[in-house]
């Protein structure tokens, strides 16, 4: 893995380079941290793609706020992340630029496991998705190219990846973190996502961007204090709930066996945990499917080719450029989103589609107020139904129905705008990680992480053994003789 | 609501009942320093394309800010209107690909505007006389905010379309006023009230000729007692006039299309003012689905008043509306009410000085200057200064003829230092802007009043002496007519610099000698 060897030593230059300008003061907590941002935050100066023709070749003449707070911390940009175009997809396998590979395709752990199906075959064929749509900075993250990484998460973007590559994922409650500079995908579920390998550092990054931005009006107004997770060693204050619609049809037998587990382990250590019901969470998926389309109908209107991105050559009239414009820009998932989006918000269907969804999200995010008020904590779930498949195996089904498939456990977050993280729990039988997502209540991260990373310690999630990496440096990444948690 | 058409109407024979129903969208153009969610500024024929933030581009991963002096100008403007002040309101997203959009869709308010169910009163004169006004109301449906569009101008030699974004996201109220009109002189009688409003308010400075207050009409004729008819859209109206003229040409067009038993076409028309007459629009082919949906990146717009004012609000983020109320300045319907009380002028005279700009000040200024009474000052300023700038298309900030130099001359008829007449032909000396005082232009032509009562005693004998026949007529009893001619004797031996009334009174004293 020759390029993963180059952009580490880089990031070690980089790191060097970060400091020396800033000799004597450091400009906060994250100064010279190499960090990656996923393509659909705006930078200035440096373009953003979303991994859409459209955007090929913009430059973005501002920054994000979430990128302008890592950088006024000192924070050294290593470069973007690849995704799935415009966030849309949940194997980050649909950008312009190809296909995220997970590293832990090529690491000993899975290598060990995999059985080549002939000896001809060739060793790279059946190499894993890393999930997405915030593929790349899940990647970037698990494969040490950076410490921490920018995703979004609008039914699951940024846990998802999480979960298969073997890192931290944080998807904050909805107006916690501005969205100025986030390329919208749906702009009532959006939210900037955090990407990281312990909880401890998710809690400080999460601690340089949150808080209210007067450029994003959907930011509480509230003060917003940065905070150290303590370390937790009594979880019998805790009331975990274990909702059990989220034993969707498709988990794998695994996961379900891992978080049976896992709650044992909080029952064994004093918790209370108890069963409940989320009973509207299997109408999810097809509330999401509304009024998802039907917003990126809405936030997609914007690209005619007029201001800015790319633009056909096709001149015989306005409209008929805007349309080659569009067809040109945008791939079949893209496009296909957008016709199911203006379908729903065509005046004779909007009662129908448009406000009964509103209305069955509104009961979706009644379901998680009234657990919560029953005494519940927090919830433990999977995140999901698998561990990472085959690339070859993933693209046979097209993208709606991936979708449709991945995003029940994580998405029910995004309706309600609640808290949730991806913890890395264990690896699979076939040597790849598997997570479990904790959900917590509205702006109560502290509370969540503080759990999340009692949680983490408990499981000793081993490293990822990338095979290259290890033979150039002997002693910096020790074989982690774990009792690991599987 | 049938509005019976109840006087003959002006160009036609009153032969079909056919009963005329106008009503109106009006754009007014909120003056702010701003736009309505970003913060470039808002200026009239600046360089193109040099007030565009990245939101107003629409570049992507921007989102809105909502302005608060806007909300103030229409929080406002709903008051003035008598309109119900909506606590919350919402904004929505109204989709259709145009050049001049540059999101692909307006942010507005169409489910829950910012203010509704006003009303406004404005009054017309009958017949042309100034001296009978009636006073009519117009409801408003509603306010609602939302963004200007930016300008392309179409070059067809070039084949090209030119793309200007100043205007884009301007904010704008729009104001919606229900089909209550029945004509074009009570449509433009309606929309001048609307606009004096809102320029004493400072909401919008609603210039027409720049774009800043624009109307569309909807007009329908329908026979009374029937459904309205199918209306038509009137747009691209440049003036009040025009508006008049466009509404009127409509209604005409319509019932004369509907008497030769033709229908009425649901469709959006142009009015060309060169021709005079409306065409039909070819940009709406059929109708538009502009798929609303609400505008996830704006929570709804709180407003409070003094009652709900929660306790540890920041007087920066919140907008109180009984505190705006406190703040409106008089109203036009007001400024006339108090003009008739505090000068005793009549209500169309009142009506006339506020219409025109700075017509009010000039008179208040000309009372304060001289002795004369403001009833009969009224008659100068509305009859001889306003028909002079009318004649010469003068606005009364380039008359030549200041509030002091018009007082100057007053007190001088005022004090009988001269006669009306005279002080006609001083004015029309004055018009000349030569930098003369009334009492310069006396001398030199020589226009006092003749004040030697012996001088004009002996002219007035002269005068009856010259005229036996008419004194024998006096006597047989033909007074008024005889004593009229013998006055007029007197003005022309006098040059009229005599006093008609000293003259009148003077002759008879003689006569019954």
């Amino acid at each position: 893995m020759k390029k993963t060897l180059y952009v580490a030593h880089f990031a070690l230059i980089a790191v060097v380079f970060a400091i020396i300008p800033n000799a004597g003061q450091p400009l906060g907590v994250l100064d010279g941290i190499p960090i990656a941002v996923k393509d659909n935050f705006s930078t200035a100066g440096i373009e953003t793609t979303c991994a859409s023709n459209m955007l090929k070749g913009y430059v973005s003449p501002y920054n994000a706020t979430v990128v302008q707070k890592l950088l006024d911390q000192g924070a050294v940009l290593l470069g973007k992340t690849n995704l799935d175009e415009f966030a849309m997809g949940s194997g980050s396998t649909d950008g312009v630029f190809g296909p995220v590979r997970n590293p832990w395709s090529y690491s000993r752990q899975y290598k060990e496991k995999s059985v080549p199906k002939s000896h001809s075959e060739d060793k790279d064929a059946n190499w894993v998705i890393t999930g997405g749509s915030s593929g790349g900075s899940a990647a970037a993250v698990s494969s040490f190219t950076c410490f921490a990484a920018l995703g979004s998460d609008t039914g699951g973007s940024t846990r998802n990846p999480a979960a298969h590559c073997g890192v931290v994922g944080l998807k904050p409650t909805y107006g916690l973190i501005s969205r100025h500079g986030l390329i919208p995908l749906v702009n009532s579920m959006d939210v900037p996502g955090i990407l990281t390998r312990c909880v401890d550092d998710a809690a400080v990054v999460l601690g340089s961007l949150a808080g209210h931005d007067p450029k994003d009006s959907t930011t509480i107004q509230d003060n917003f204090k940065p905070f150290e997770l303590p370390n937790l060693t009594d979880v019998s204050k805790f009331s975990i709930g274990i909702p059990k619609e989220y034993h969707a049809p498709g988990l794998s037998n695994e996961i379900l066996a891992l978080w049976s587990k896992a709650a044992d382990l909080f029952k064994n250590a004093g918790a209370k945990v108890i069963e409940v019901s989320l009973p509207h969470t299997r109408y999810s998926i097809v509330c999401y499917h509304v009024l998802c389309t039907a917003e990126v109908a809405s936030n997609m209107a914007r690209f005619d080719g007029l201001e800015y991105g790319h633009r056909s050559d096709m001149n015989k009239s306005t409209e008929s450029m805007y349309a080659a414009t569009r067809r040109e820009g945008f791939n079949d998932v893209v496009r296909g989103r957008i016709l199911s989006g203006n379908y729903f918000l065509l005046k004779q269907n909007y009662e129908n589609y448009f406000i009964k969804a509103q209305k069955v999200r509104r009961l979706i995010a009644n379901d998680f107020v009234k657990v919560f008020r029953s005494g519940v904590d927090i919830l433990l779930t999977p995140t999901t139904l698998n561990d990472a498949v085959p690339y070859m195996e993933f693209i046979k089904e097209d993208n709606r129905t991936r979708s449709t498939q991945d995003d029940i456990l994580t998405q029910a977050a995004n309706m309600a705008g609640l808290p949730a993280i991806n913890v890395p729990t264990a690896l699979s039988e076939r040597g790849l990680p598997v997570g479990l997502q904790f959900i917590g209540r509205s702006f109560q991260e502290k509370q969540l992480l503080t759990v999340a990373k009692w949680f983490e310690k408990q499981v000793k999630f081993p490293m990822i053994q990338l095979e290259e990496v290890k033979r150039h440096d002997h002693g910096v990444f020790q074989h982690q003789k774990s009792a690991s948690f599987s | 609501k049938v509005t019976f058409f109840s006087r003959p109407y002006k160009g036609y024979e009153f032969i079909a009942p056919w009963v005329p129903v106008v009503g109106l969208e009006i754009h007014a153009q909120i003056s702010s320093n701003s736009k309505l969610f970003s913060g470039s500024q808002v200026q009239f024929a600046a360089p193109p394309n040099s007030l565009v933030s990245f939101f107003d581009a629409s570049l992507p991963g921007t989102l809105p800010v909502l302005n608060r002096r806007c909300v103030e100008a229409a929080v406002m403007t709903g008051l003035a209107l008598n309109c119900s002040i909506n606590k919350k309101s919402l904004f929505d997203r109204k989709h259709y690909f145009y050049a001049d959009l540059p999101a692909g869709y307006q942010i507005t308010q169409q489910r829950v505007p910012i203010a509704v169910n006003g009303r406004l009163s404005y009054s017309l004169c009958i017949d042309n006389k100034m001296s009978q006004m009636v006073t009519k109301t117009v409801r408003i449906k509603q306010i609602q905010l939302e963004q200007d569009s930016g300008k392309s101008l179409h070059d067809d030699t070039r084949s090209q379309t030119l793309v200007d974004l100043n205007r884009a996201g301007v904010g704008l109220m729009e104001v919606v006023m229900e089909p209550d009109m029945c004509c074009g002189e009570e449509a433009a009688a309606a929309v001048r009230e609307l606009q004096l409003i809102l320029q004493t308010l400072g909401s919008s400075q609603a210039v027409m000729a720049e774009g800043q207050l624009r109307v569309d009409a909807n007009v329908s004729v329908h026979h009374p007692g029937e459904p309205y008819g199918v209306r038509t859209e009137v747009k691209n109206i440049n003036s009040i006039r025009f508006l008049a003229k466009a509404v009127d040409y409509e209604i005409q067009r319509q019932t004369e299309e509907l008497e030769n038993g033709g229908t009425i076409l649901n469709e959006t028309r142009a009015f060309d003012s060169k021709l005079g007459c409306t065409v039909p629009m070819r940009d709406k082919e059929g109708k538009q689905d502009y798929r609303f949906m609400p505008e996830p990146n704006l929570p709804p717009l709180i407003l409070y008043d003094a009652k709900y004012l929660p306790a540890n609000t920041n007087h920066q983020q919140v907008v109180n509306i009984d505190w705006i109320h406190e703040r409106l300045p008089d109203l036009p319907s007001v400024k006339r009410a108090k003009l008739v009380e505090q000068y005793g002028i009549l209500p169309e005279h009142s009506f006339t000085l506020l219409n025109e700009d700075g017509l009010t000040e000039f008179f208040e200024n000309v009372v304060k200057q001289t002795q004369m009474k403001p009833k009969k000052v009224i008659g100068w300023v509305l009859n001889d200064l306003l028909s002079y700038l009318k004649q010469h298309s003068l606005t009364v900030k380039e008359s030549p003829v200041s509030p002091f130099l018009l007082a100057d001359l007053l007190n001088l008829l005022e004090k009988k230092e001269i006669s009306s007449t005279a002080a006609k032909q001083v004015l029309a000396e004055l018009w000349k802007g030569e930098g003369k005082t009334a009492l310069e232009i006396v001398k030199e032509k020589e226009l006092e009043l003749i004040q030697d009562q012996k001088e004009l005693e002996q002219i007035c004998q002269a005068v009856i002496d010259g005229q036996e026949n008419e004194v024998i007529m006096m006597v047989l009893g033909r007074n008024q007519k005889v004593l009229n001619k013998l006055i007029g004797l007197v003005q022309r031996e006098t040059q009229g610099r005599s006093n008609p009334v000293l003259v009148k009174q003077l002759l008879e004293k003689k006569l019954s000698e």
